[in-house]
C-alpha cells in the first residue's frame, strides 16, 4: 500500500544525473496497481526521461484526474507536487496552475475514461489553448477502478472480459489531438520503453501542448482474447512511423544512422528530436498528412505509433495571453496592487 | 384635464422609462440620472431589463430622494412612454396625479390615455424626422431629445446636462456637439409647448458629496485587482459576466508592465464553468490569487470542484452575482436564492464562507478581502452580490485603499522555515486554529513536497483510507471553521431608537430597503433592531441578537428563507422565532413591502405600542 514508505536503501555509487540526483530520487511511493499493470511502466519511463533530462524533481508539478492512471503520479517524481484532482477536469486544474507559475514543467496524466469520456471537453479545449504542458493518457480502452467497463476508446467491435461486445464507435484522442492543435502529438506502448522514454523526454521539453496517447493493457480487465488492447494485440497490430531519439543542446549531433533515414527536428529550447525514419514518407511536421495516415493506417487495422506531429516552433498560451516572464504567482504587494492614489482618481472619474 | 390634483415633489419621486431594448436608451437615461446627481440629489436607477438583445421591452425606474433613500420605492411618478408593446401596462403603473410623457406624432384614442394623471405629448419621432436623415440617429437622437425635455419640464439647469455630455464625451468634439444639439432641441420644444417646470422637480441640494456613481460588478473586478488576484477563469453568464469585464478593463489600466506592455494577469475564458473553477483551483493550488465569476447555474456547475477545493484545502474566490434559475430561469431578475448551494456547496460534509456585500462600496472592499480569507483559511470563498447591486449603478461610498496595507498570505512555509527544521504536515493542525501550513509547488529540492487529493490522507498527506485519520481531518476542518466566523466581518448592527423586543436580520442588496423601512416603521412607532449580516459562517453577534429579542423577522429575496435556514441550523434557533420576510418577484425588494409586512406581522399578534411595554 503506498502508506507504506518506500525503502529508502540508497547505494553511494549509484549514478548521478548532471545536477545530482540518482535515479531513485525520481521514484514515488510503491505501486498498488495490479502486478504487471503497462501503467507501472510508464511511470517507469516518465522516472527514466526526468532523470536523463537532469530535470530537478520539484521543478515540476504533476497532476490528474480519477481512475488507476490517475493513481500513478503517486508513484513517481515523490518530490514534486502533485495533484489528484476530480474525474475529467485535471486539464482545467493543470491550466491553472500552468498560468500561475510558467517557469514549472507540467505533467498530466490521465486515462481513456478520465480523458475521452467524462474529461473530453476539458482535453479538447486544453489542447486548443496551447497550455505548455506534457499529457499523457494511459489508454487501456476499460475502467479498471470500476471493475471492467467500456471506456470511449475501446474499438467498435471489441469484447469485454464479461464477453459484451461493445457496439460505439471509439474515440482516437490522437486524431483529436492534432484536429485541436497540438504542437506534439504521439503514440506510443506502454512495453515499447525504447519508443516511449525518447517520446516522454521530447514533450517535456517541447513549449506547448504535447500530448502522448500510451496504449497501456489492463492486465484485469482488457488483456483477453477479443480485446483490442491487449499486449499481443498492440504488438502484433503496431505500426511505428518513426523511432525517436532525444539529445540535449550539449549533446553532439548523433551521426550513427545513414543519412536520409534522420530527420533532426530543433525545439525551442535548443533540444533536439532524431527521427529514425521507418516510413520513408512519413513527415511529422505535416499535421494533415499525419491525420491521413493515421486514418488510413487505421483503416488497415493498424496502429500507428511514434511522433506523428511536432511544430517546434508552437506558441503557448502564456504568449497568447502576453502575459509577464516573472511569473505570476510570485509578484509581490507593488506589483499588484494601484494604491490609494489610483483610487483617488478612479473615485474623481466616478462622480 | 386631470381630476386628482396633480403630484407636487421636490426632489423626492419616481421616474420610470419604458423602452424597447437594442433602442440605444439605456446610455440616455444614465445620462439623465447623472444629471440629477450633478443637481446634488441622490438617485438611484433599476434597469428592468428582457433576456434578449433587441426588440423586448425594458424599463429604467429612477428614484430620486433627496434624504438618499436608495432602494426601491415602488409606484411610478412620472412615466416616459416610449414603447407602444406595453403602454398599458405602463399608463395603468402611474400613480394618481402623476405624468406621463410620450411620444405624441402619432394622435392616440383618448380611451388609451387616462383622466387623473397629466399627459405630456412631445412628437419625438417627428421632430427626430425633420432634423435627421440617418436611421440610426433618428432612433439615438430620440432617446437623447426626451432627455432634454426632461430637463425642462423638471427644471433642471441645462448647463448641467450640458457640461455633463462634455465630461462624457471628452475629446470627442463631434458627438458633443450632435448630443448637445438633440438636448437642445427636446429642450426647447418642451419649454415653448409644455407647463415648464411641472409639479415634479428637481432643485439644487447637497445630497451626493463625494459619493461615486458606479455598479456592483465593476466593483468587484477592481476589488480582485486590488485585492491580488492575478488569474481569473470565467464562462459568459447573466448577470455576472461584467464583473470579468471590469477585471480585464482595469488590468489592462492597472497591471500592464510600463517597460513591456505585458501583462501581470491572465485571463482564461473557459469552455464551462467546471473547467473556470477547475483553472482557480489550479493556480490558486500554485499559488496565485484567483478568481471566477457566476451566476446561480454556474454554482450548480462547480460543486464538485467546490468539495475538492474545501477538502484540498485550496484558496480560491467565486463571485456570485445571484439572479432567478435555472435554465433559462429569470437570469436578468435579481434574487437572493444562492445561499443555500453556496453555504453547503458540494457533497460530503462541507461548509463554506459567504460574505454578503450590501453595495457597489462593499463589493470592492469585501472584494479584495475575500483573497485574504480564502489564503488565510486556504478554502473557497464566496462573495454574494446579486443582479440589484451587480448591474445597477449605485450611489455609495468612494473606495479607500490603507497603502500600509500588505496581503495575507496566510500560512505559506518557505524554502527557509522547511531549511530551519519545521516540521511540515499539511493537514497537521500545529497552532490550534485548525488551519494547517501548505507549501507552493516548487519551493524547496527535497522537503514539503506533497500529493493533494480529496480526503483520503492522513495529516502528513500521504495516502489513507484510516477511519482515524478521516475523522482527525474533520474535526481539525470544524476547528478551522470556527476559526472562520471571527475572521468574516462582523454584523452591522442598527439598533431602534428605543429597547424592543424585535429585530430583523438582513443582508445584501436588502439593505437600502431595509433602512427606509425601518425609517417608516418608526414614523408608525414600532420600533426594531435591524442587524446586517455580512459573512458566513455566522459571527457569534448574530445568534447572540437572535437570542437579545423575542421575535426576528429574516428579511431576504428568495421564496425558501434561506438565510433563515442557515441561521436555524446554525444557531440551534427555535423556528418559531424567526419570522419570514420574503421577497422573491425577481424585482428588487422595496420599503413599503418590508414595512408592510413587518407593520401587518406585528398588528396580528395585536402588539400595543413597543414603547408602553417596554417602558415598565
Amino acid at each position: 500500500m503506498t502508506y507504506l514508505a518506500k525503502p529508502k536503501l540508497l547505494r553511494s555509487d549509484a549514478p548521478r544525473n548532471a545536477v545530482g540526483y540518482t535515479r531513485r530520487d525520481y521514484e514515488g511511493a510503491i505501486s498498488t496497481l495490479c502486478a504487471g499493470c503497462g501503467h507501472d511502466s510508464i511511470s517507469a519511463a516518465v522516472v527514466q526521461a526526468c532523470f536523463d533530462l537532469d530535470i530537478e524533481p520539484h521543478r515540476v508539478a504533476k497532476l490528474s484526474g480519477i481512475g488507476c492512471s490517475s493513481k500513478t503520479p503517486d508513484y513517481f517524481l515523490g518530490a514534486s507536487h502533485g495533484f489528484n484532482t476530480t474525474h475529467g477536469r485535471m486539464p482545467s486544474v493543470l491550466t491553472g496552475a500552468a498560468l500561475a507559475n510558467r517557469d514549472l514543467i507540467y505533467l498530466g496524466v490521465s486515462g481513456d475514461g478520465d480523458s475521452a469520456s467524462i474529461g473530453i471537453a476539458q482535453f479538447a479545449h486544453a489542447m486548443r489553448r496551447g497550455v505548455n504542458m506534457t499529457y499523457i493518457c494511459e489508454n487501456n480502452g476499460v475502467y479498471g477502478l470500476t471493475k471492467g467497463q467500456f471506456s470511449a476508446t475501446a474499438d467498435k467491435g471489441s469484447k469485454s472480459k464479461r464477453g459484451v461486445v461493445n457496439s460505439d464507435t471509439p474515440i482516437d484522442l490522437v486524431a483529436l489531438a492534432l484536429q485541436l492543435g497540438a504542437s506534439y502529438v504521439a503514440r506510443s506502448f506502454s512495453g515499447d520503453k525504447e519508443q516511449l522514454i525518447p517520446l516522454i523526454k521530447g514533450a517535456l521539453r517541447h513549449r506547448g501542448p504535447a500530448f502522448i496517447d500510451v496504449l497501456s493493457p489492463c492486465v484485469t480487465f482488457n488483456n483477453h482474447a477479443g480485446s483490442t488492447k491487449s499486449y499481443d494485440y498492440v504488438r502484433e497490430h503496431n505500426d511505428a512511423v518513426n523511432r525517436l531519439d532525444f539529445i540535449l543542446p550539449r549533446d553532439k549531433i548523433e551521426t550513427s544512422y545513414p543519412p536520409g533515414s534522420l530527420r533532426r527536428i530543433v525545439q525551442h529550447d535548443g533540444s533536439i528530436l532524431h527521427l529514425r525514419k521507418l516510413d520513408a514518407d512519413y513527415d511529422p511536421s505535416d499535421r494533415v498528412g499525419a491525420l491521413l495516415y493515421l486514418q488510413e493506417r487505421q483503416a488497415l487495422g493498424e496502429i500507428v505509433t511514434g511522433l506523428l506531429y511536432v511544430d517546434s516552433g508552437a506558441e503557448d498560451l502564456h504568449r497568447h495571453l502576453n502575459t509577464v516572464e516573472k511569473p505570476l504567482n510570485q509578484l509581490g504587494d507593488a506589483y499588484l496592487c494601484p494604491g490609494s492614489k489610483a483610487l483617488e482618481a478612479l473615485n474623481a472619474s466616478l462622480r | 384635464m386631470s381630476q386628482v390634483k396633480p403630484i407636487e415633489s421636490s426632489n423626492d419621486f419616481v421616474i420610470k422609462f419604458a423602452n424597447v431594448n437594442g433602442s440605444g436608451s439605456a446610455s440616455a437615461n444614465e445620462l439623465f440620472a447623472r444629471a440629477i446627481m450633478r443637481m446634488g440629489v441622490p438617485v438611484a436607477p433599476r434597469n428592468i431589463f428582457p433576456s434578449n438583445i433587441q426588440g423586448m421591452p425594458t424599463w429604467y425606474e429612477m428614484r430620486v430622494s433627496a434624504a438618499g433613500w436608495l432602494g426601491r420605492r415602488g409606484g411610478c411618478d412620472l412615466m416616459v412612454a416610449m414603447n407602444p408593446q406595453t403602454w398599458d401596462r405602463d399608463v395603468a403603473e402611474i400613480e394618481p396625479g402623476g405624468y406621463l410623457v410620450y411620444d405624441s406624432t402619432k394622435s392616440l384614442p383618448r380611451s388609451r390615455f387616462r383622466e387623473d394623471i397629466t399627459v405630456l405629448g412631445i412628437p419625438l419621432t417627428a421632430m427626430c424626422n425633420r432634423e435627421y436623415t440617418d436611421a440610426r440617429q433618428r432612433q439615438l437622437f430620440k432617446n437623447i431629445m426626451y432627455v432634454g425635455a426632461l430637463t425642462a419640464l423638471l427644471g433642471i439647469d441645462f448647463a448641467v446636462v450640458e457640461r455633463l455630455v462634455a465630461d462624457q464625451y471628452r475629446g470627442k468634439d463631434k458627438l458633443i456637439g450632435a448630443n448637445v444639439n438633440a438636448l437642445r432641441l427636446g429642450f426647447d420644444h418642451a419649454r415653448a409647448n409644455l407647463p415648464c417646470p411641472i409639479g415634479l422637480r428637481v432643485e439644487r441640494a447637497d445630497g451626493v458629496g463625494d459619493k461615486i456613481f458606479i455598479n456592483g460588478n465593476d466593483a468587484c473586478g477592481l476589488g480582485a485587482v486590488y485585492g491580488g488576484a492575478t488569474v481569473a477563469a470565467w464562462y459568459p453568464i447573466t448577470p455576472s459576466t461584467s464583473v470579468i469585464e471590469a477585471f480585464s478593463s482595469y488590468c489592462r489600466k492597472y497591471r500592464t508592465d510600463p517597460d513591456n506592455g505585458m501583462a501581470r494577469y491572465a485571463i482564461v475564458q473557459a469552455e464551462d464553468e467546471l473547467a473556470s473553477i477547475g483553472m482557480v483551483i489550479g493556480a490558486a493550488w500554485n499559488g496565485s490569487r484567483a478568481f471566477t465569476a457566476t451566476s446561480g447555474p454556474g454554482i450548480s456547475l462547480m460543486q464538485e470542484f467546490f468539495g475538492l477545493a474545501y477538502f484540498a484545502e485550496v484558496p480560491a474566490v467565486i463571485f456570485d452575482v445571484q439572479r432567478g434559475g435555472p435554465s433559462t430561469g429569470m437570469p436578468t431578475r435579481t434574487q437572493q436564492s444562492d445561499l443555500i448551494s453556496c453555504a453547503y456547496a458540494s457533497h460530503g460534509d462541507t461548509k463554506h464562507v459567504l460574505l454578503f456585500p450590501e453595495d457597489p462600496y462593499e463589493c470592492f472592499t469585501l472584494g479584495a478581502q475575500a483573497f485574504d480569507l480564502a489564503d488565510r483559511l486556504q478554502t473557497p470563498v464566496f462573495v454574494l452580490l446579486d443582479l440589484d447591486i451587480g448591474m445597477n449603478d449605485r450611489l455609495c461610498r468612494p473606495f479607500d485603499w490603507d497603502d500600509s496595507r500588505r496581503y495575507d498570505r496566510g500560512k505559506v512555509m518557505t524554502a527557509e522555515m522547511l531549511d530551519a527544521g519545521k516540521n511540515f504536515g499539511r493537514y497537521l493542525d500545529v497552532d490550534g486554529d485548525g488551519i494547517p501550513w501548505r507549501t507552493i509547488p516548487g519551493t524547496h529540492p527535497t522537503k514539503g513536497a506533497f500529493f493533494s487529493r480529496g480526503t483520503t490522507r492522513n495529516a502528513y498527506a500521504k495516502y489513507s483510507e484510516a477511519g482515524t485519520d478521516y475523522i482527525y481531518n474533520m474535526e481539525r476542518l470544524r476547528h478551522k471553521l470556527e476559526t472562520a466566523k471571527k475572521l468574516v466581518p462582523a454584523p452591522v448592527l442598527q439598533p431602534a431608537s428605543q429597547p424592543t423586543r424585535f429585530g430583523a436580520i438582513h443582508y445584501g442588496s436588502t439593505s437600502p430597503a431595509m433602512a427606509e423601512a425601518l425609517s417608516l416603521l418608526e414614523q408608525q412607532g414600532i420600533h426594531v433592531d435591524a442587524l446586517r449580516v455580512r459573512g458566513f459562517p455566522f459571527a457569534d453577534e448574530v445568534i447572540e441578537f437572535i437570542h437579545a429579542h423575542d421575535e426576528v423577522f429574516v428579511v431576504e429575496q428568495n421564496e425558501s428563507g434561506q438565510l433563515r435556514m442557515l441561521l436555524l441550523t446554525e444557531g440551534e434557533i427555535d423556528p418559531k422565532k424567526l419570522i419570514r420576510v420574503l421577497h422573491y418577484d425577481g424585482t428588487p425588494i422595496t420599503a413599503r413591502f418590508i414595512a408592510g409586512r413587518i407593520a401587518d406581522a406585528l398588528s396580528a399578534r395585536k402588539v400595543t405600542p413597543i414603547r408602553k411595554q417596554v417602558a415598565s
